[in-house]
């Protein structure tokens, strides 16, 4: 995926083999591999001749802030998908937070 | 009437004003795990004597226990075609409120259903993307970094659990502290936490406008959190717990767009402070008698309406 995602370019599976060098991989090991992406939608295909070319579908960015949002959303049933550790504050919440924080680190050196 | 709808009745109308009562309470914070099992408690009872009550309303005169004369009822409604004869104005009430029953019943279980499978989806794409983007650290062992600004730190829970952590979480917290984060984590997934709270979030769906059912899932929410706080406490001294609560607490949600952090937020915002308060200054755990007595209750307010809806009682 890495490597869809840095090329600006369609990538054909052959393409792709030759970039992943760092590992020894079979053509058909990356060509269901791609397929696999295509089917869950993280990844495009288009027919270019004979061969299938593959793109990313979103950006790296994209996919890192539909994690974090699903991670940070408050309101919807979500909540309940995962458990976070420390609920966000809003702004005086959290100056008042700081301020403990602070009194806390005091305390430890005197 | 027979007794023992009235008895469900009681208990099912009891519960309500009861959850309200446990919500406000500031002792479950000393014992959440019994607190937790008490709430699990009422909300089985509640269900069960909500739908006997109407049921049993609904089929009485029927004799015998309330389920089994429910069936009858139903049996002779069949029986009879599919116009059952509406005699009188008492008849009709009555086979509203069977109707009634076996509808909260059906909601109750489609609710759960649904809220599962919510669940489990939303899961499952987290996983597929975390899949793709996230990467091991030997700052945190055994979880996920993912590489965004924002601190924050969950658990996925399921048969394949995960721990994420995001790199703004990496840079904020010491490794002290990290690792009393990974701590709370562990416990979540190991006692299953998510399952404790699925039942409260069908409840809150299926009854959205109901005060209590928002207040129920919030303290519940809280305990859980309280729950694993306690836990990770076996592990790791509490000032790290501690420190680390307020600093993700501060400074979470940044370089979030500030509309995806929403409505949910005016009525939470203590959550934080009132966990590191009691991990700072904790309250003396609830004494044996006092644990033994909420055991009592909790086996008496779940048991009661079970067994009045298998034995006759008249």
């Amino acid at each position: 995926m890495d490597v869809l995602w840095e090329s600006a370019d369609p990538l054909s599976v052959r393409e792709v083999s030759g970039l992943l060098t760092d590992r020894e991989l079979a053509h058909t090991t990356v060509m269901t591999v791609l397929d696999r992406l295509a089917k869950k939608g993280f990844a495009r295909r288009e027919r270019n001749g004979r061969a299938w070319h593959y793109r990313a579908a979103e950006s790296r960015e994209a996919y890192v802030t539909e994690l974090m949002l699903s991670a940070l959303d408050q309101t919807g049933d979500r909540q309940a998908a995962l458990a976070r550790f420390a609920r966000s504050v809003s702004g005086t919440e959290a100056q008042a937070l700081l301020r403990a924080l602070g009194a806390l680190g005091g305390a430890a050196r005197g | 009437m027979p007794a023992s709808v009235l008895i469900l009745a009681a208990i099912a109308i009891g519960c309500i004003p009861a959850a309200s009562i446990l919500a406000a309470a500031s002792w479950p914070r000393r014992s959440p795990a019994a607190a937790i099992l008490l709430w699990q408690a009422l909300g089985l009872g509640w269900g069960l004597a909500a739908i006997g009550a109407l049921v049993g309303f609904g089929a009485a005169g029927q004799g015998a226990a309330v389920a089994s004369s429910a069936v009858r009822q139903l049996a002779s409604f069949a029986g009879t075609g599919t116009s059952p004869p509406v005699a009188d104005l008492t008849e009709a009430v009555r086979m509203l409120c069977l109707a009634a029953g076996i509808a909260l019943l059906g909601v109750l279980c489609w609710i759960l259903l649904a809220a599962s499978a919510s669940v489990l989806r939303a899961r499952q794409r987290q996983r597929e993307l975390l899949n793709l983007l996230a990467h091991g650290d030997p700052k945190v062992p055994g979880a996920l970094v993912v590489d965004h600004p924002a601190a924050t730190a969950y658990c996925l829970p399921g048969l394949r659990s995960a721990i994420v952590i995001s790199a703004g979480t990496l840079e904020l917290l010491d490794a002290d502290e990290l690792a009393a984060v990974l701590a709370h984590e562990r416990a979540h997934l190991r006692e299953r936490h998510d399952l404790v709270l699925l039942p409260f979030l069908a409840l809150l769906r299926a009854f959205r406008w109901a005060e209590v059912a928002r207040q129920a899932y919030q303290a519940v929410e809280l305990l859980v959190e309280m729950h694993a706080d306690d836990l990770a406490l076996r592990q790791r001294p509490a000032r790290e717990l501690a420190t680390a609560l307020l600093r993700v607490g501060a400074a979470g949600g940044g370089g979030v767009p500030s509309g995806a952090l929403g409505a949910a937020h005016r009525e939470q915002e203590c959550e934080v402070a009132a966990r590191v308060i009691r991990l700072l200054r904790p309250a003396p755990g609830l004494s044996n008698a006092a644990l033994a007595i909420i055991i009592a209750a909790s086996a008496v307010v779940a048991a009661v309406p079970a067994v009045l809806l298998v034995l006759p009682l008249r």
